[in-house]
């Protein structure tokens, strides 16, 4: 599978894994509270072993920048490690190192979120850092220069050099014109070079806030005990008027788009992002459900149509998949991704995804396969309750994207009445050329007379 | 508020200490015994979650493979399920989905095999477990699959030949492994893959995949008659081996230190610098365990992030860790940076290096060290899937029983004396290898050892 659609996958995984219905045990309830300040804590109690797991999460992500500061949401996160009047520069991960504990952050689109994983008795610890950090961060324009840097860095690791993630950050740049998703979550490299300390602060400044987090905690804790804590800890921070979110709604595609990626790589690629709704009203909506099965029936599991067809028995691609990112606040896209094996071309790899396409279109879907997209969905549920870390990231991410964590259970049940006549109605409706944007990775040798490596003399002692 | 958190955090990592040592008995009964096959088991019941972990490994990794056919080992494992006992690889992959079952496994230079995770009622549980035994016991390794899979695999190695990270990694372990079958590719290369026959690959399970070297772990919602009844199950029907264990050859030592650069376009440069390091069975195990935390190995508060992220911003990630492994595995230190700093980083590194392996870590540094390792303990073995991959190495490496009801106890008599005698045993900074890719042009630089 090639890094592009593991990319993707990462919001496929989260779709597949939200389906299902409880089995067997029943999982604990969850508790959920508020404070005075609008700081909201969801508690889900785990007592299979003594650890608890905490996160913040923000509700601010790139889709919040504005032009010229890209990227300003994921530096601030880096900042937020660099210290507050009472905890100096380093001292946040130290504490809780020695604590026994992991900690770390994660920027996306829609939201921030910070994480610690401790020994339950550790609680106390992990609230007094994060509430101190929510309000007194100190941003210093010396630890702020070394750490654009390293930003920088991160930009040139996780994109700059790896074709497969040029590709995907053009093509979004390409198939949307307004909305802000347009933008990669790590920023463009020349807002990057320009970002100021001040920049962060008043990022920070403005939507660093109790009335603008939640805190999750998963694991062996008493919520009443979690909620007065949090009281405790986060309960004198003031707070905040919000800025208002403008919608920044992406005028609708007025015809196919096409774009050429032209960057050092062996293999091509196509890849084909489709405009298509996401989930809004969990209750009211069936179209999302419906693109999720979608998903799952393109390329679910190694027999699913697309590695069926395109890889196994069509034998023109190397790897070929779906996948749907149908949760988040902005526009949703359905993509497709192809590599070509050598010796047959992107064009055909692309008419072969379009021919599966039609194929549903035309036909709609088993019954079997319907079944067996239910069936891994209900397994997933399940599996998904052996870590604790990836339920509070759950929790966090649907609540921070405006949906209710109780969602799961809703998804199930959508998902088990989900039809083929409605499988084939959103693929007739959604994907179709006018919402289609396609980007073609142009592999080119690498420059500068580079090569492959010759055999190295340390290794040929002993020929 | 930091000197209130200290004393409260010895107090409490002295209680997690107790709290552990009575828990991991509680919570972590495992049993082993010899199915009537041969094969090794291990086993802890699980009734929380209605599912089942299982996996069946061999000393079958990359380090088994021959130069001439390097991508043997891996072919064989990936061809198992794409075609077995009369049924087809779709037929397969239908099958595990049907009842929501997943199939993976881990593939390393020493370990092979597959893991099953499935719903533990009988119905599913039976299916998955039923299907997994046909994988294992009848693979047919069918030849229009084979020349398929070579196809993708060959893509595959192409594309990545031209990745920096790869050209890194690949030179490095053949720097350091040198004749050694660790050198050797996991997947294999190119002209290797491309040579790969049937016959290859028949010959490599016959021969690797044999009952009484099967190591099967179970974790989860199983009776342990049910856990004896699988694991006899998967292994009865596999190839009966001679006795004899293929033993790997032993990794000699480097004589001397080299630095080879290689040119690359791309912005960053990758660097690895290492040498062998030690064996799972190292007496040293912990000891260097506690000792790489302090260097490279505890994330943000090391002394290589220290010195390259948080004081220079030199890079995203930098970090050190040893591998041990059957055989002696290697130690690396890692990092990339702008092309243009890769000097500079360089130095760093080595100096960094250089000062602990003199002077060793500071007294607080192992405390901070501990009550992480000793204090973090419970996040080791906090989901079926962590506790069932201590089992499989548990298992494979025929380390004690008791490995993780000691390991707080082997963890907290680390002193910081046996870890600079470690260090110096086990860490010679003048026989080293040194890789960068990513520069203008090619160099090599070979520096006779001081000593």
């Amino acid at each position: 599978m090639n890094p592009a659609i593991r990319f993707l996958q990462a919001a496929l995984t989260v779709c597949l894994l939200l389906a299902g219905h409880a089995a067997a045990a029943a999982p604990q309830a969850v508790a959920e509270h508020e404070l005075a300040n609008g700081l909201r804590i969801i508690v889900k109690p785990d007592r299979r072993a003594p650890v608890a797991v905490t996160m913040v999460w923000y509700r601010v992500g790139s889709v919040d920048e504005q032009n010229g500061t890209t990227g300003v949401a994921h530096v601030l996160e880096h900042m937020m490690f660099k210290g507050t009047k009472a905890v100096p520069p380093g001292e946040f991960s130290k504490l809780i190192a020695a604590a026994g504990g992991r900690d770390n952050a994660f920027t996306s689109r829609d939201y921030t979120g910070y994480f610690q994983t401790l020994h339950k008795s550790e609680l106390p610890l992990s609230f007094r850092l994060e509430a101190d950090r929510m309000a007194n961060l100190v941003l210093s324009p010396g630890e702020f220069a070394k750490e654009i840097k390293v930003v920088m860095e991160e930009r040139r690791w996780r994109t700059d050099d790896r074709p497969q993630s040029v590709l995907y950050e053009r093509l979004m740049a390409a198939a949307l014109a307004a909305h802000p998703y347009r933008n990669p979550v790590i920023g463009w490299m020349s807002d990057l070079e320009n970002l100021t300390v001040e920049d962060t602060r008043t990022f920070y400044e403005q939507w660093y806030a109790p009335n603008n987090a939640i805190v999750v905690v998963v694991g062996d804790v008493v919520p009443a005990e979690v909620f007065a804590l949090a009281e405790r800890h986060f309960g004198g921070i003031a707070r905040k008027a919000l800025p208002p979110r403008k919608p920044q709604d992406e005028p609708p595609q007025l015809g196919i788009r096409h774009l050429t990626v032209k960057v050092p790589a062996e293999l091509p690629q196509v890849l084909m992002a489709y405009r298509v709704p996401k989930l809004r009203n969990p209750d009211e909506d069936w179209e999302p459900y419906a693109l999720d099965m979608l998903e799952s029936i393109l390329s679910g599991n190694d027999a699913a149509r697309l590695p069926q067809t395109l890889v196994k028995t069509g034998r023109m691609a190397v790897s070929a998949g779906a996948s749907y990112d149908g949760i988040g606040r902005g526009p949703g896209f359905f993509f497709l991704s192809g590599t070509p094996v050598g010796g047959r071309s992107v064009g055909e790899v692309e008419q072969g995804l379009r021919r599966e396409i039609r194929r549903i279109v035309d036909e709609g879907v088993t019954a079997d396969e319907l079944g067996r997209a239910k069936a891994q969905a209900i397994a997933s549920q399940v599996y998904q309750r052996d870590s604790m870390f990836f339920q509070a990231r759950m929790i966090g991410w649907l609540e921070t994207v405006g949906l209710p964590h109780r969602l799961p259970d809703l998804f199930v049940e959508k998902l088990q009445n989900v039809t083929s006549e409605q499988v084939q109605a959103v693929a007739r409706k959604y994907l179709v050329d006018d919402q289609l944007t396609v980007a073609y990775l142009d592999p080119q040798p690498l420059e500068g007379g580079a090569r492959k490596p010759a055999p190295p003399a340390g290794a040929r002692h002993g020929d | 508020m930091a000197t209130e958190m200290r004393t409260g955090l010895a107090r409490i990592a002295a209680a997690a200490l107790l709290c552990l040592a009575q828990q991991a008995f509680a919570i972590l009964p495992i049993e082993q015994w010899q199915s009537p096959s041969g094969a090794k088991v291990l086993f802890v019941a699980n009734r929380d979650l209605p599912m089942l972990d299982v996996s069946v490994d061999f000393p079958a990794g990359s380090a088994y493979d021959t130069r001439e056919k390097s991508g043997a080992a891996a072919m064989t494992r990936g061809l198992l399920r794409l075609g077995a006992d009369g049924l087809a690889e779709d037929e397969i992959a239908r099958r595990f989905a049907d009842v929501g079952a997943v199939l993976g496994g881990r593939f390393d230079p020493d370990r092979a095999g597959l893991h099953l995770r499935t719903l533990s009622d009988p119905q599913r549980r039976g299916t998955a477990i039923d299907l997994l035994s046909r994988i294992l016991r009848a693979p047919e390794f069918p030849a229009e699959v084979l020349e398929r899979e070579k196809v993708r695999q060959i893509g595959a190695l192409k594309e990545a030949d031209l990745k920096p990270d790869t050209q890194v990694a690949r030179l490095f372990y053949q720097m350091v492994f040198r004749e050694h079958p660790y050198a050797l590719r996991s997947s294999g290369d190119v002209a290797t893959v491309g040579r790969l026959t049937r016959g290859d690959l028949q010959a490599f399970y016959r021969r690797h995949y044999v009952a009484d070297r099967a190591v099967v772990a179970i974790m989860g919602d199983v009776s342990r008659q049910e856990a004896e009844a699988i694991a006899e199950q998967l292994t009865a029907g596999l190839p009966r081996g001679d006795g004899q264990a293929t033993p790997l050859p032993q990794v000699e030592s480097l004589s001397q230190s080299v630095t080879r650069v290689v040119a690359h376009p791309a912005t960053q440069s990758h660097i690895l610098i290492g040498a062998p390091g030690i064996r799972r069975d190292d007496p040293d195990y912990f000891t260097l365990f506690v000792g790489n935390y302090i260097l490279g190995g505890g994330g943000f508060v090391s002394r290589i992030t220290e010195e390259v992220r948080q004081k220079r911003g030199l890079a995203y990630s930098a970090y050190s860790y040893f591998s041990p492994q059957q055989a002696t595995g290697p130690f690396i230190i890692g990092m990339q940076t702008r092309r243009d700093q890769a000097e500079e980083a360089l130095s760093v590194l080595r100096a960094t290096l250089r000062e602990y392996l003199e002077k060793g870590p500071t007294g607080e540094e192992l405390r901070a060290a501990k009550q992480n390792i000793i204090g973090g303990f419970p996040m080791r073995i906090d989901s079926n899937r962590k506790i069932h991959d201590y089992l499989g190495l548990i298992g494979f490496y025929g380390l004690p029983l008791g490995y993780l009801e000691d390991f707080v106890g082997n963890i907290d008599k680390v002193t910081v004396d046996g870890i600079r005698s470690a260090f110096a045993r086990h860490v010679d900074p003048d026989r080293m290898v040194t890789v960068v890719v990513g520069a203008d042009s090619d160099r090599t630089v070979m520096s006779p050892a001081a000593r």
